[in-house]
């Protein structure tokens, strides 16, 4: 009997206790940020929000330079560490893709940074960006090149940030690819080689054209993530030199946890949460017509 | 004869050189993503005078005083086993949870749903961390495993269901009801038929909830105290102290990370399929 009513609900019970959780865990919390984004609050137990309309959002957007200058990097770094990201890795994955015994040895090695936990990986980027006693420079001198200040710079640290992402990301591109390559059909290639076309011939006019799609997926799952990016930044830099490295993230935690100004940390939130959400479903939507 | 062996001889050993070609290439591309990795190792295992000498010292004798005084003096221990009690929890519920819901959005199409959990994926961590912080601190619950773990569910349930909806969509409906012919019930089927079969989904996504709860940074920074601190916290309040002790850095990364590690060399087909899972159709 018991089993019987079970199996009749079976489709509401087996979501039931994840969708409460979701609901509990995520819908409540935002509905809850939302609110007190039109409050000023500082957290103190016995001075309670107060109800201030727009007035965050009013501030955030006319008066608050941080606001866009953290808009501006968090964009910045998104583009420039996904462009770089996607082209050296699919440039990787036509370079390693080959049916060889070694090939599941390698990718393993290719799994490594970006499995390794971002703190760790923050940590050793700054011994090697140290700029008297790091590797890095000392690397550059011995090769006659010029060397940098890195992350003790103003005007490098977001680019020196952007390198770490890279280092950690281009792996995730280069292993999408290769399982890509890998599920493509012969014929085509087979037929290009009859035809006599040259090897960059087939890669532009064959290969890359085949696996675009898979190219393309790739791209947003990883444009998503990295407009979130928090665990390097705020482990290497934590937004500085000044707020040179300052991403929408970086900025949210200060306001919140450091400032402790509550209603304007929770409208920005809100302005983040819609700018992820949005360019989630922009890419979701480009994606048709970018792929075929 | 002798001319074709020639040509064979010359054409093999032009293979040969080919093949030696493409493992230098593979070698130079995949050094500069080893190397941080490695100097990570080298200099926990280094003098602090030889860590910070220039130009680097390559060749030295290993000290394992870093490890010795990271564990001595700063109870490591004690933050390697509450990273290890959250990041395992929050896989366990996540999968309890994760699993059922997952069967039944790819059994009976239930796009609302996994609408939400695509969400929940792809919002920011701190949009919750502020209403969290205010909830757990009236509930008294800041600084306890159950809010760490609840927290770190928010990462790998929505993972779980995300890996594993294609996993369930892709066996066949007539397995079940053949179970269910033979008189099991629908929950019956789901545990004793389709949990086995979907075996290297769990691990797959049981694995990489485990190493994203371990590897988390943000929820622990706020959500833990003294009692509950996770490694990662750990490591950077050690950075925190006045002068930055490079050696002892050094260690509580290698220890941080080398668990990780392990488990992509051991598991590496399952994580690569997980981690690349919705950019490639299997």
């Amino acid at each position: 009997m018991l089993s019987r009513w079970f199996d009749k609900r079976i489709r509401y019970l087996f979501v039931m206790p994840a969708l409460i959780f979701v609901v509990v865990m995520m819908a409540f919390p935002i509905l809850y940020t939302f609110r007190l984004s039109f409050t000023k609050w500082s957290m103190s137990a016995t001075r309670p929000p107060v109800w201030i309309a727009l007035g965050n959002y009013v501030s955030l957007l006319f008066n608050d330079p941080r606001f866009w200058g953290a808009v501006g990097r968090t964009f910045a770094f998104t583009l420039v560490a996904v462009a770089v990201e996607t082209v050296l890795g699919v440039i990787i994955a036509l370079v390693l893709n080959r049916e060889t015994r070694g090939q599941n040895f390698i990718k393993t090695l290719f799994l490594l940074p970006m499995i390794a936990t971002p703190v760790a990986v923050g940590m050793v980027w700054l011994l090697m960006f140290e700029p008297s006693i790091g590797v890095i420079n000392y690397l550059l001198g011995a090769l006659g090149l010029p060397q940098g200040l890195w992350l003790a710079s103003p005007s490098q640290a977001l680019a020196s940030l952007i390198m770490v992402d890279v280092w950690q990301w281009t792996p995730m591109i280069t292993l999408i690819v290769l399982a890509g390559l890998a599920s493509l059909p012969r014929e085509p290639f087979e037929a290009a080689i009859v035809d006599g076309a040259s090897r960059l011939q087939t890669v532009f006019h064959i290969t890359l054209p085949l696996i675009k799609p898979t190219v393309v997926a790739a791209v947003i799952l990883r444009t998503i993530d990295a407009f979130k990016t928090y665990d390097i930044i705020y482990t290497m830099t934590q937004g500085g030199p000044g707020f040179a490295t300052e991403t929408l993230n970086i900025y949210s935690f200060v306001l919140g946890f450091q400032y402790f100004q509550m209603g304007k940390a929770s409208a920005l939130l809100m302005v983040f949460f819609a700018l992820v959400l949005g360019l989630a479903i922009i890419l979701n939507w480009l994606k048709k017509p970018l792929a075929v | 004869m002798s001319d074709t062996m020639v040509t064979s001889n010359r054409s093999r050993r032009k293979k040969q050189l080919r093949n030696l070609g493409y493992w230098v290439v593979v070698a130079l591309i995949i050094l500069p993503f080893l190397f941080p990795l490695i100097w990570m190792l080298l200099s926990s295992l280094k003098v602090q005078a030889d860590i910070t000498r220039v130009p680097p010292v390559w060749s030295f004798t290993p000290t394992t005083q870093h490890y010795r005084a990271v564990f001595a003096e700063h109870d490591f221990a004690h933050y390697i086993f509450n990273s290890g009690v959250i990041a395992l929890g929050s896989t366990a519920f996540s999968l309890l949870l994760g699993l059922p819901a997952a069967y039944s959005i790819a059994r009976f199409q239930q796009t609302k749903f996994s609408l939400g959990i695509l969400v929940a994926r792809i919002a920011p961590g701190i949009t919750f961390l502020i209403p969290w912080f205010m909830l757990f601190s009236r509930l008294r619950m800041v600084d306890t495993y159950t809010s760490m773990i609840l927290a770190h569910m928010l990462v790998g349930l929505p993972f779980i269901v995300w890996v594993m909806t294609p996993f369930f969509e892709g066996i066949p409906v007539e397995l079940e009801q053949a179970a269910m012919i033979d008189g099991a019930s629908q929950a019956g089927a789901f545990f004793r038929v389709l949990l086995p079969l979907t075996g290297p989904g769990v691990i797959t996504s049981s694995i990489l909830a485990f190493v994203f709860s371990w590897n988390n940074f943000m929820f622990g920074v706020v959500l833990t105290g003294a009692r509950t601190k996770t490694l990662p916290v750990a490591v950077f309040n050690f950075m925190a102290y006045s002068e930055i002790n490079w050696g002892g850095l050094m260690a509580a990364a290698v220890i941080i990370t080398a668990p990780v590690i392990v488990i992509a060399l051991i598991a590496q087909k399952y994580i690569i399929q997980g981690l690349t899972a919705g950019a490639v159709k299997e």
